[in-house]
Formats: C-alpha cells, structure tokens, sequence
C-alpha cells in the first residue's frame, strides 16, 4: 500500500533535480547539530549530531518514533528551542548563507515568518481563541513588511483562496472556532505562507486531522509548492504521508539520522534494521496474510545515550561492535547514506 | 448574546429579590421591637414610634411596602438618627466608599497582572520567587491585621502617613493598600499559572514562529488569553473588597458607607441595615452582572455558543 | 553522522551480541498508590512541610497552654494593666490586665475549631448535594444547579453579617453561618469531579455488574474524587478563620471576656498608636502564619494530589 503510493506520486511531484539531472541548489544545510536540555533529572541529548541538506522546491520527510529529536531538530532550524532550559551546544544551520546557530533572538525574529515558516501539528490549538483570522493572517506580514491594513488585507484574501477557503472576506473577521479543523489547518498554512517564505516546516501536519481531511491537506501541500517552489521540511511518523508527499526521507532514532535516501531508496531498498522495522510495522492492504512486526522494546534513555549505535538493544542484527562504537556512515547508491556495522565488509555473511 | 444577557438580567432580578426578602425575613425573626432597648419610652410613645416606621401594620403589609421602598428606593428614616433618612447616609457614605473601591480595584489589578505577568515570564527566577513569596503572604494577612499594621508603623512610629480620614490622596494610601493587597496577591498568583499555562499553547509557538516581537505575543497573544480565568474570579474579589470595606473605613474612620453600615448593625437600626444590605447586594449583583458581559466580549466563543451549538 | 574515530574497531566484535541483555532497558520505578505517591510527593515540598508541622505545633499548643497556664482566659487584673511582655507575661497583658500569651492560644482555639467544623460541615452538605447533583444529571441536575447558581451570586459575608445581627452571637452561630453560604464551593467542586469520573470504564463495569448507586458512589466515585476535595477543604479552613476573626473584629462574634484573634486585635484598635504593640502583634501574628500556613499546605496538596503532575 505504501510503495504503491510511493510509486504513484513520485510521477506527479516534481523531482529534486532539474532538466540537465543535477541536483538544485541547497537552501539549508544542517551539519552536526547538537541540542540538549537541562532537566531536574539531568542533561537531555535531544539531538546528537544531525547532518542533511534540503535542496530548493524539495520535501524532505523526517520520520521517527516520538521522542527522537525530530520536532527539536526542526524547532532548532526556526529558532524556537526554549532557553533555558534548552540549547544548542554544537553544530550549524546554514541558510542562504547565513549560520541560524549563531543568530541571537532578534535575528532570528527577522526570518521567522518571512524565510522560514512553522505549521504545527494541532490546527485547534495553533490559532489563537481570541484573535480573528484576519488579525492572525496579516499580523505576521505588517510585522515584517511595513504594509498598509488595506494591502495586508488584500494579500490575506489572496492566501486564503490559495489554501481554498471560500467567502474570504467574510471569513477573515471570523474566530477559529467557527471553523472546522481541516478549515483552521488551510488557515494555518494560509499563515505560514502569506510571507512567501523559501523554506516551511510542517511537524506533523496531519496527526490530529480525519483521514479523508488529511488526503486533502496532503494534496494541498503539493499544489502550493508546485505554485511557490517552497521547500518543505515533513515531521512525521505516519509512513503513509511520507509516500505521498516527499522527495526524500531521513530516518531519526535517538536523536540522530540513521539513514537518509530518496523516498525510493527507503522504501524499496532500506538498509538499517530499524528502517525495515518501521516499515515492517506499517499496515499492508496487500499483504494480508502477513503479520504486522512491531519493533520490540522502547528507546534508549537519552539522559545517557549509549556508546555505541543506540538500536542496539532493540535491534534483531545486534553485533558486539554495535554496543562498542557508532558505525560509520556509508554511502550506498545514488543519495542512499546509512550509520550501520551491517555496512561494514567484516559484517557480509554473519547472519545469512 | 442579548439573550444571554437576557437571561442573566433575569437571574440578577431574582437574586436580588431572594436576598431582599431574606433580609426583611430575618430582621422580623427577630422578637420584641426595636425598641425595646429604650426603657425610658411609655407604651405611648413606643406605639407612636411603631406606627411612625410602620411597624404596627401585618407582616405582609409590611413586606409589601418593603419592596415598594426598594422599588423606589425610599428605605425612610433611620432609627437611631429620627432626622436622617437611610437614602441620605447611603448618598453621602456610598461615593467614598465607591472611590475606595475603584481605586483598590485599579491598584489591585494592575500591579496584581502585571507582578503575576513578571513572575510567569521569568518562572522559576527570583523575580518569581519573590512574587510568590509576596502573594502568599498576602493572601495570608488579613486585610484588618494589615490595616492596624500599616496604622501602627506608618503612622504611628515613622510617622509617613496620615493614619486616618479620607482627605487627600495621601490619606488615601494606607486604606487602599491595605484593601488591595489582598486581591492584588490572589491576582498575581491567578495571572501567573494562567499565564504559564497560555505559554505553552500552540498558537504562542506559532506567534513566535510569526516573527512577531515579545511585547506583542506577551500582550495581544497571551495576556488577553490568560485574563479570562481572572476575570471569573473578579465576582468574588469584588465582594471580598465589599466587605473589606466595613473594616478599612471602620479602622481608618473613613465616613464611607460601610462605617455606617457597621455602626447600623451594632445599633441595631434596621432600616440602615436592611437599605444597605439591599443596596449592597444590588451593588455587586449588578457588578458580576458586567463581570460576565466582559467576560463575553473578551472570549469570541461566549457570543455565538448558543447560535452555533458549538462549544470548545 | 558523526564517527567515533578515537575507538579502534576490533575485528572479533564482528559477531552476533548476545541476547541476555537486550531487555534490560526498561525502567523500573516502584509503582506506589495514589495515596503513598502523593504523601511522597509532599513530603518533598518544604514549604507545605513546615506549614503542616507548624500547625500541628499550633494545635498541640492551643490545646493545652490553656489548661497549664496560670492565667485565666477571662481572668482580670487590673493593676497589670497594658504591661509589656515579661517573665511574668510572655506577650504582655491587656487594658484589664488579662494575659495575651494564654488569650492567644485560647483564639487558637477558637481558630482552629471554627475552621474545621466550617470544612467538615461543608464537606458533608457539599459532597450530599454535589455527590446527588452530579450522579444523577439531567433535570435533578439542572435544577439543583440553578439553585447553587443563585446562591453563589449572593454576597457570603454580607449574608454570614446579617445572620450574625439576627442570631445570639456564639461561636455555633458563627458555624452555622459560615456554612449556611459556604457549602456551595463545595458541592460545586464535588459535581464537576463526578461529572467527569462517572463515565470512566470502571464504573459502567460495576454499573452492569449490578451494583447498586449507593455502592457506586461510596465505593469507585469518592475515592476518585478526594484530591480536589481535600484541597478544598484545607482552603476552606483559612477562609473560615479569616471569616471568624473578620467577625469578631466588626463585634459580631465571640465577645470580649472570651478571646479569639478578632476579637483581640479589635481590642487592640484603640491602643495602636500608643505604642503597646504586642497587643496587636500577637493575635496578627498568628492569625497570619496560621493562615500562611493552611494556604501553602493546601498549595502543596494541590500539587501532590493532582495525579497528572509527575516528579
């Protein structure tokens, strides 16, 4: 069912390459992020080393189990870690050659909303009770662009015909309760656009919606990039939505990338053993006889991270060296980059 | 809307009904007449007395003329005073004891909201903790122990303030604080867990992903979501300041309507009590009645609930 | 992707790991009760610990310092009139020469039981009316909430004042009247937490078992509904003192031979200027820490006793 979708839509989404086959320019490059949280209990290691570039006009899915660093890496990308008790104590975010780790608060205040957008995952709690949409649409646009009421106006109109919201001039003196929640979630995106940002943020923009409203917000998220060009960073954990919208796909456990390939490279070849679980455990239509393989056991506790690769304890391939060192990242076909022993030539045949 | 405030209108008229006849009920529970206490009156003059303030009619007649007086707010001579009228003190005590209120509603909100704003944003710094440490103490001293308090070393040892009268703005400061205080304390504890939880909301985070400037998501994002349990609470910090009143001008001489009000009850001048209590609970029903109509304006979903059947 | 570059790879760790251990990640914390977490919990909270062992010291005192004293509660002497504290008396003496230190105990006394008396009264109507209200729903419902409606619109004090001017002034009128308007809190709180609870599984459970609504009530709702309650009540407490001594203060209350914290520090009144200061710092002393301490133990209960709150 997955694959299916996977195979369906790649012929629709426009690819990360352009004409002549090579890749398009990189808007963003993560390089050895590092997050931690000072609790009670301890230091947290949210994000432990994360490495990826997003190229112009892509979707990039991060996908992951609760609690892997996802939502903290694309949090740190916007400037939105909480200090205290959060931090981010290594590593950079270079966009549109500028490093974001190093921009303080007010810097920060400049691309968010304007460069870099958020949409977030509960489109009843992401709007404001109190506000009118037409206040939450233009406010954000007559912080950043000295722009009159009137022009502010016209343009939150513009943007809620693009997210296919019907009677806007009406609809912007309205509350968010007065409408349903995929209505508020178009409103959100609507939100995250109006300053035709180049790079927007979804973390799990679809988890608190219906099914068939979800398809829906899917469907949108590809019209509105095939109409901006944005790029789009997809916090999930819902595979589904992976094989529907995104170009590429990397894989977090444990507050690190694990492994990273196009969508068709995880998909119909994944090579680390919690890749294959995750996508072991996901419902099959046409696989009924087959049963659904959970990944056993929970993730580590990330106040003390272990040495070696973190799936070791959960993983059904576990060698000595895994709880002995991390692996070393290797580069498979085309894109295709994995961290496991498995990789490693001493490994072939082991478990055969 | 309107039928909402329909509706509460209708409530408001039956509370204040219920505590009028309440009144009037327990003041002729009690037994033997007013005055009774005056042994140097004749029979005679007793009667002529009772028949002066009505007293020789039938209970009923009684209660009926009681709700023609609230009707047209005539509660007649006081008791103890022949030659004043109850709507006489109730006019000359109820506009100072109004501007003490106002003013203890003002100082308490303000600097209440903003102490509970300061502590939520710097949580779990010394400006938290002190403000917390303020507002416990402050909700733990009594209103009259603070004003004996503040009397004795305002007034008396260093001598700063006048220690009683209501004057000038001066004399108005230690009465004030010791009312404020009180509420101010419950306020700042109040706006302070509101405000914390609002924080985490989502539509923060998407105000702070907006770019948008601390000032404007702490005060058009957060503030106005977080007054909304404070502002339900304003029905009984308004009585509690009421009745605070009774004491503060008690203590300071302040010839408010609550000194009165006092000496009425220990000289057991019915008519000033059952006017003032009447006029007291109207006082306030009538505010919680405006309480709850801010409370409309402020949160869009009051307005349409019934229309829309949608809550949340 | 970040390589441990520093860690030789051994060529023999290129073998399958063991099993025994792979398991072993699950944390282990002792499961305790509601009850048992929550003292826990509590007893982490310094500030709500010492507001609890001062009132324990409280009552100990207000118990028996009257009993062992010397003085009499009521007992004048006037040629130790207005004395400043001494060996002789520890807070000094009043305008009739009554000793404050035994006068201060004895209001704590009359503190603490009107409080409590206030709390159980209220806790009883409260949890009948609410208990009632709320497990029964609609119409019976709707009315007894219309009733509690008008009730909490009325102004408590005001009414508690008339009720004191009518009744003899006694420190069971002052009960009855505190309570005659403060149940209503109660029963309000008691509703919500049926409201939510009765449609938990466990009920329906017994429901179909057979189990009668008296059953229900006293065996799944109470438990499950005691955390707010009891934090109720330990606020209702302080507000009952505050009440009483509010009382006494206006001379509605206990009267003057006898002594309660109200009634002192409105004695002391006429003499705040003149510079006998204990004659008001000690009843404002107590009444105050007694108060602070009821609300920062009813603030540590409410922390403790919230089931959603870890640590």
């Amino acid at each position: 069912m997955v694959r299916e979708q996977a195979m369906q839509s790649n012929s629709m989404k426009q690819p990360a390459f352009d004409e002549k086959g090579k890749l398009k320019e990189k808007i963003l490059q993560v390089e050895d992020l590092q997050v931690t949280f000072q609790t009670f209990g301890g230091v947290v290691q949210a994000v432990r080393g994360v490495t990826f570039d997003l190229h112009k006009g892509e979707t990039l899915a991060i996908v992951g189990e609760s609690g892997c660093g996802k939502s903290v890496t694309s949090n740190a990308i916007m400037g939105l870690i909480p200090s205290p008790p959060g931090k981010v104590t290594n590593g950079k975010v270079i966009f549109k050659g500028k490093n974001l780790t190093a921009f303080n608060k007010s810097e920060f205040r400049k691309i968010q909303g304007v460069d870099v957008s958020m949409i977030f995952q509960d489109p009843m709690t992401a709007l404001n009770p109190t506000m009118s949409i037409g206040e939450q649409l233009t406010e954000g646009l007559r912080t950043h662009h000295k722009i009159s009421k009137a022009d502010a106006k016209t343009k939150a109109i513009e943007m809620l015909n693009l997210v296919g919201i019907s009677n806007p001039h009406e609809r912007l003196k309205q509350y968010p309760h007065q409408f349903s929640g995929g209505m508020r979630q178009r409103i959100v995106i609507a939100i995250s656009l109006i300053c035709e940002p180049t790079l927007l943020i979804a973390d799990e923009p679809t988890t608190a919606l219906d099914v068939t409203i979800q398809a829906q917000i899917l469907e949108l998220f590809a019209e509105i990039q095939e109409k901006t060009g944005v790029s789009i960073i997809l916090i999930t954990h819902d595979l589904g939505v992976v094989a529907k919208i995104a170009d590429r796909i990397a894989v977090m456990y444990a507050g690190k990338i694990i492994e990273i390939g196009t969508k068709r490279e995880i998909f119909y070849a994944p090579a680390h053993p919690y890749t294959k679980g995750l996508l072991n455990s996901v419902p099959r239509l046409d696989l009924l006889e087959e049963e659904l393989q959970p990944i056993e056991g929970t993730p580590p506790d990330l106040f003390a991270p272990p040495t070696g690769c973190a799936f070791t304890a959960r993983c059904p391939y576990a060698m000595e060296v895994c709880s002995h060192a991390y692996p070393v990242e290797t580069s498979l076909f085309g894109q295709h980059k994995v961290d496991c022993w498995l990789q490693d030539e001493r490994a072939k045949g082991i478990f055969s | 809307m309107i039928q909402y405030i329909i509706k509460r209108f209708f409530m408001m008229i039956l509370t204040v009904l219920l505590i009028a006849t309440l009144t009037f009920f327990l003041m002729h529970s009690i037994p033997g007449s007013p005055f009774d206490e005056d042994r140097t009156s004749n029979p005679t003059i007793q009667e002529n007395l009772e028949k002066y303030y009505k007293l020789d009619q039938p209970l009923p007649v009684q209660y009926v003329n009681y709700l023609k007086a609230i009707v047209t707010f005539d509660f007649g001579p006081s008791i103890k005073k022949p030659n004043e009228s109850v709507n006489n003190l109730l006019a000359r005590g109820f506009p100072i004891s109004f501007e003490l209120g106002i003013v203890t509603i003002l100082v308490a909100v303000l600097s209440g909201v903003t102490l509970g704003t300061l502590a939520a944003l710097r949580h779990n710094g010394i400006i938290d903790y002190l403000a917390m440490t303020f507002a416990v103490v402050g909700i733990s001293v009594p209103n009259f122990i603070l004003a004996t308090l503040f009397i004795q070393v305002f007034a008396g040892q260093l001598g700063w303030l006048p220690a009683a009268t209501w004057q000038s703005p001066l004399h108005m400061i230690l009465p004030t604080l010791a009312l404020a205080t009180g509420p101010m304390a419950i306020i700042a504890r109040l706006t302070r867990s509101s405000m914390l939880e609002v924080m985490t909301q989502d539509y923060i985070k998407m105000a702070r992903a907006k770019g948008l400037k601390p000032s404007r998501i702490i005060i058009r994002h957060a503030l106005r979501n977080a007054m909304m349990p404070i502002v339900t609470i304003m029905g009984t910090m308004l009585a509690g300041i009421l009745t605070g009143t009774f004491v503060i001008e008690r203590i300071f001489a302040i010839p408010g309507m609550g000194k009165y009000f006092v000496e009425s009850i220990s000289n057991r001048d019915y008519p000033v009590i059952m006017g003032s209590t009447v006029f007291y609970s109207t006082f306030l029903i009538f505010m919680l009645f405006l309480v709850d109509i801010v409370y409309g304006i402020l949160d869009p979903r009051i307005k349409l609930h019934k229309k829309e059947g949608e809550s949340s | 992707m970040t390589n441990m570059k520093d860690v030789e790879i051994k060529d023999e760790w290129f073998t399958p790991k063991s099993k025994n251990m792979v398991k072993a990640e699950m944390v282990v914390r002792p499961s305790l009760s509601y009850w048992a977490d929550a003292w826990r919990k509590l007893r982490k909270n310094k500030l709500a610990m010492s507001g609890l062992l001062f009132l324990m010291l409280l009552a100990i005192m207000a118990i028996f310092v009257p009993i062992f004293s010397p003085y009499l509660v009521t007992a004048t002497d006037y040629p130790n009139q207005n004395k400043a504290p001494s060996m002789m008396h520890w807070f000094g003496t009043d305008d009739a020469g009554r000793d404050v230190f035994t006068r201060t105990w004895y209001g704590a006394r009359i503190s603490l039981f009107v409080g409590w008396m206030a709390a159980l009264i209220d806790f009883f109507i409260g949890i009948i009316y609410g208990g009632i209200s709320g497990y029964k729903g609609g119409k019976v419902d709707l009315m007894m909430m219309r009733i509690i409606e008008v009730l909490y619109g009325l102004p408590h004090l005001l009414v508690v004042i008339l009720l004191m001017v009518v009744m003899d002034r006694s420190l069971t009128t002052i009960i009855i009247a505190l309570t005659i308007t403060g149940w209503v809190g109660m029963a309000r709180i008691v509703r919500g937490q049926v409201l939510q609870i009765k449609n938990y599984e466990f009920v329906t459970a017994s429901k179909s078992f057979g189990a009668k609504t008296s059953r229900i009530i006293r065996k799944n709702l109470l438990p499950n509904t005691m955390g707010p309650i009891i934090v109720q009540m330990t606020l209702t407490v302080p507000s009952a003192i505050f009440a009483e001594a509010f009382l006494s203060f206006l001379g509605l209350g206990i009267q003057t031979p006898f002594a309660s914290w109200g009634v002192m520090a409105n004695d002391a009144l006429p003499v705040i200027l003149s510079g006998d200061w204990w004659r008001l710092f000690f009843p404002a002393l107590f009444i105050s820490l007694t108060m602070f301490a009821f609300n920062v133990l009813g603030d540590g209960l409410q922390d403790a006793l919230d089931p959603k709150q870890g640590g």
